[in-house]
């Protein structure tokens, strides 16, 4: 059942101000949600006047800046500061987006930052995505065949059925499309989510795959997969540019065509 | 969910997140049938109503003639159309088109634009 408030643990506080260095003159205010583990107390948003004169172009090279000189404590994930790896997904201005990626230009006003909705929260902008993972792994996300693999080479497939994989392979299991998800907010103990789905759907459209009827018969289920309603908010925020709204639809439409 | 063993607190959502266009569609798809669901039974009562003895028709007939009842009636038209209107743009997609994001904000705002020109062609033509 939908719970559209935050349970008492969860409610944010406000917390402390950490003024620019002296001498800055071109500042601007970050809010980033912070949870100390440690201390049992409540989340707060802390705000950072950040000195632009001497950061870098990105939203995690403020945050980075920030860990650097103001406060060593905040705690994030980041790796590969150029989307690929997913790892510094987060809701920035509203959005979920990847912190390396989201320019600092593109955000009017102050810069807000909290961790991926929804989720629980092990430290500051650092989420539990152990449930997405496990969802992730639970539609078997490897090719499954009947017939063995050539000793000598790589299964083959047309170049027609190839580029049927286009726009469902390239998912970097950053979390922002199932977090930004309302289905999901809602019902992430039975609702796949965004993520899982598109996942899903990349081996069902996969020529090689040979467990397709599996596959859907694994999520005929008013949940895992009829939970989306197409509120598109997934599309909206993937920073790889995927449809898993489209991929969704897909295979609702797999589902049908295989009793006609 | 399987609670983990210390209280992690619950990131904020709904209070943080800024609902795009589609999103916004989407909770409205719902809402207006939860009111349509509500109104028709609304309007059965005072069908029913007027239906009945003379009294009784007689304050169904200044109810809806009041400009309360003119006021509810194009709120229900409005909510009648936007539901119609949004369940195509629905069945278009489970045909499996119009997911591109410029496609679903375009079609989002075509459902509200033909929602409010229908309700007020159909005021035009009943009054």
């Amino acid at each position: 059942m939908a719970e559209f408030t935050l349970p008492a643990n969860s409610v944010v506080m406000p917390g402390k101000h950490f003024a620019a260095p002296e001498g800055a003159t071109n500042t601007r205010l970050f809010k980033i949600y912070r949870f100390d583990p440690d201390t049992g107390e409540n989340p707060r948003v802390d705000t950072f006047d950040v000195d632009m004169d001497t950061c870098g172009p990105m939203v995690l090279d403020a945050i980075i800046k920030i860990k650097s000189e103001m406060d060593s404590s905040l705690t994030f994930r980041r790796s590969c500061r150029e989307g690929i790896c997913g790892s510094c997904a987060m809701n920035i201005d509203g959005s979920n987006t990847l912190a390396c990626t989201m320019s600092l230009e593109d955000i009017d006003g102050d810069v807000t930052i909290y961790p991926l909705p929804h989720q629980p929260i092990l430290k500051d902008l650092v989420s539990d995505l152990t449930n997405f993972y496990a969802q992730y792994a639970s539609i078997e996300p490897w090719l499954k065949s009947d017939s063995p693999a050539p000793p000598d080479r790589e299964r083959l497939q047309s170049p027609a059925d190839r580029e049927r994989l286009d726009g469902a392979y390239e998912c970097i299991l950053c979390a922002c499309c199932s977090t930004s998800c309302p289905s999901y907010w809602w019902n992430s103990d039975r609702y796949l989510g965004p993520a899982a789905l598109l996942a899903s759907y990349r081996w069902l459209s996969d020529s090689r795959d040979d467990a397709t009827g599996e596959r859907l018969d694994d999520l005929e289920d008013p949940f895992k997969l009829y939970r989306c309603h197409t509120i598109m908010n997934c599309a909206q925020v993937c920073p790889k540019g995927l449809n898993p709204a489209k991929a969704i639809a897909e295979t609702k439409k797999m589902m049908v065509q295989r009793r006609l | 969910m399987a609670q983990s063993p210390s209280p992690r607190p619950l990131s904020p959502h709904l209070s943080v997140y800024k609902l795009p266009l589609t999103a916004l569609t989407s909770i409205s798809h719902r809402a207006t049938g939860v009111i349509n669901s509500v109104a028709l039974v609304l309007i059965v009562w005072t069908l029913a109503g007027a239906a009945g003895p003379a009294d009784s028709f007689g304050f169904i007939g200044a109810l809806v003639q009041s400009w309360f009842g003119k006021l509810m009636m194009f709120g229900f038209t409005l909510t009648l159309y936007y539901h119609l209107c949004n369940g195509i743009r629905h069945l278009i997609w489970d045909a499996g088109y119009g997911f591109e994001l410029e496609t679903a904000a375009k079609s989002a705002k075509i459902s509200i634009i033909a929602a409010v020109v229908l309700s007020v062609i159909t005021w035009m033509v009943a009054l």
